[in-house]
């Protein structure tokens, strides 16, 4: 059987785009994109992290729920003061988004945890959690405004510092 | 008692005495500590060495509502306007005397009884004393069957109905569990006083109506008071030795 040249060019040509695609694929197969946290280095090396964070994660809280052991190693609410960062806007991503420390790699692998459906998905802001327990702040139910103004300017200095880096 | 118990109550008492004469000097001169949570090392074991308990002093108490937002607000409970199940870890109680028309205000929260009926009915073991008295729920193996809520006589645990999102990091709570009052836990272990008796403190003073403290030391603010004026439990007739007392009702 004999095939025009317009033929045999076309097919050369399918040919040539599909193995530019098969070649693309196979040398960058997807990865998560994880974010960085704070710190230079995990309490632990990153590989044994990778590999066993939950388990240590699972006998701390063991260990916190019913002996009050309260070491900051392998605490949770350490995990995310670390690893949950702020973006330039000064927001915390939301778990589940692939911008969040946990869900971005538990999204990839999908691996579904119940951890936040009760558990902090970013740190606590307030600075005022364990010292503003005075009248006033009692029976006002919130911070005084004041206070937000200046968490608000104390994140802008955080973010821009970090531009400057 | 023994005597062998009687001098371990001395060898304590002078350990006691001893430590906060040692603290009072530290300090400044004049100035002791009385009443100060005792902060043990973070990697330890809580014991039983201590147990922890509160007095209410219900001839103080104005029902100015001071603990309650405390609580609320350290532990993130928000309400969702539907009173019958909103969660509550702390409330006032209102006892009005029909013959004299009396009328008592007081807090009234978990009372950590030493046997918990909570623990006696959990099906998991999710209800449970911890060795220094606090009486908790471990919400990781909770089913949310809520016997224990049926089996407290003081009504002090809540169901969580609705999906939560924006928890305090000391204070994880979520859909499907129970929770009640867990005397602050977290701050306890860290050395400090329970957000409704510093909310107390700072709402009236040294007439404060509510005093935390180690029921076992008896130098503590807390036993000193409780052997002057006695310490009555809600329901004493259950026998489940409370670590809430009452003064005054």
């Amino acid at each position: 059987m004999r095939l025009s040249l317009a033929r045999k060019t076309t097919l050369a040509l399918i040919g040539l785009v599909f193995i530019a695609i098969s070649s693309v694929v196979s040398a960058e197969t997807p990865k998560p994109v994880v974010p960085k946290g704070k710190g230079e280095q995990c309490v632990e090396p990153t590989e044994d992290m990778r590999k066993n964070h939950m388990k240590y994660l699972k006998h701390q809280r063991d260990l916190t729920v019913h002996e009050g052991i309260r070491t900051k190693k392998f605490s949770l609410v350490e995990c995310i003061e670390c690893h949950v960062v702020p973006n330039e806007k000064g927001e915390y991503p939301k778990f589940g988004s692939d911008d969040h420390f946990c869900s971005s790699c538990h999204n990839y692998a999908s691996v579904d945890i119940d951890c936040f459906q009760c558990h902090a998905t970013k740190p606590d802001t307030s600075q005022g959690y364990r010292h503003n327990l005075d009248a006033k702040a009692a029976h006002h139910f919130t911070t005084t405004s004041e206070e937000q103004v200046l968490n608000q300017s104390d994140i802008e200095l955080v973010t821009a510092e970090k531009e400057q880096q | 008692m023994t005597t062998e118990n009687k001098i371990d109550l001395y060898r304590r008492n002078f350990v006691g005495g001893a430590a906060t004469l040692a603290a009072g000097i530290t300090i400044a001169p004049g100035v002791l500590l009385t009443g100060v949570a005792q902060a043990k090392p973070a990697d330890q074991p809580v014991s039983s060495s201590v147990r922890w308990g509160m007095l209410v002093n219900a001839n103080k108490c104005d029902d100015c509502g001071a603990c309650v937002t405390a609580c609320n607000e350290t532990h993130g409970l928000v309400g969702h306007g539907r009173p019958e199940t909103d969660a509550q870890w702390i409330r006032t109680v209102k006892l009005r005397d029909k013959t004299t028309g009396h009328v008592e205000t007081l807090p009234v929260m978990c009372q950590h009884c030493e046997t918990p009926p909570c623990a006696d009915v959990c099906p998991t073991g999710a209800s449970f004393r911890r060795a220094d008295g606090i009486v908790l729920v471990d919400k990781h193996i909770c089913i949310g069957c809520r016997y224990c809520m049926m089996a407290c006589p003081y009504k002090a645990r809540s169901f969580i109905h609705e999906t939560l999102t924006d928890q305090k990091p000391h204070a994880p709570r979520g859909k499907g569990t129970v929770e009640s009052c867990t005397m602050c836990v977290d701050r306890v272990d860290n050395g400090e006083q329970p957000a409704c008796v510093v909310a107390c403190a700072g709402e009236h003073g040294e007439d404060k109506a509510i005093t935390f403290g180690d029921m076992k030391d008896p130098n503590s603010e807390i036993s000193q008071l409780m052997m002057k004026f006695g310490g009555k439990q809600i329901r004493a007739d259950l026998g489940l030795n409370t670590g809430v007392r009452y003064q005054g009702l």
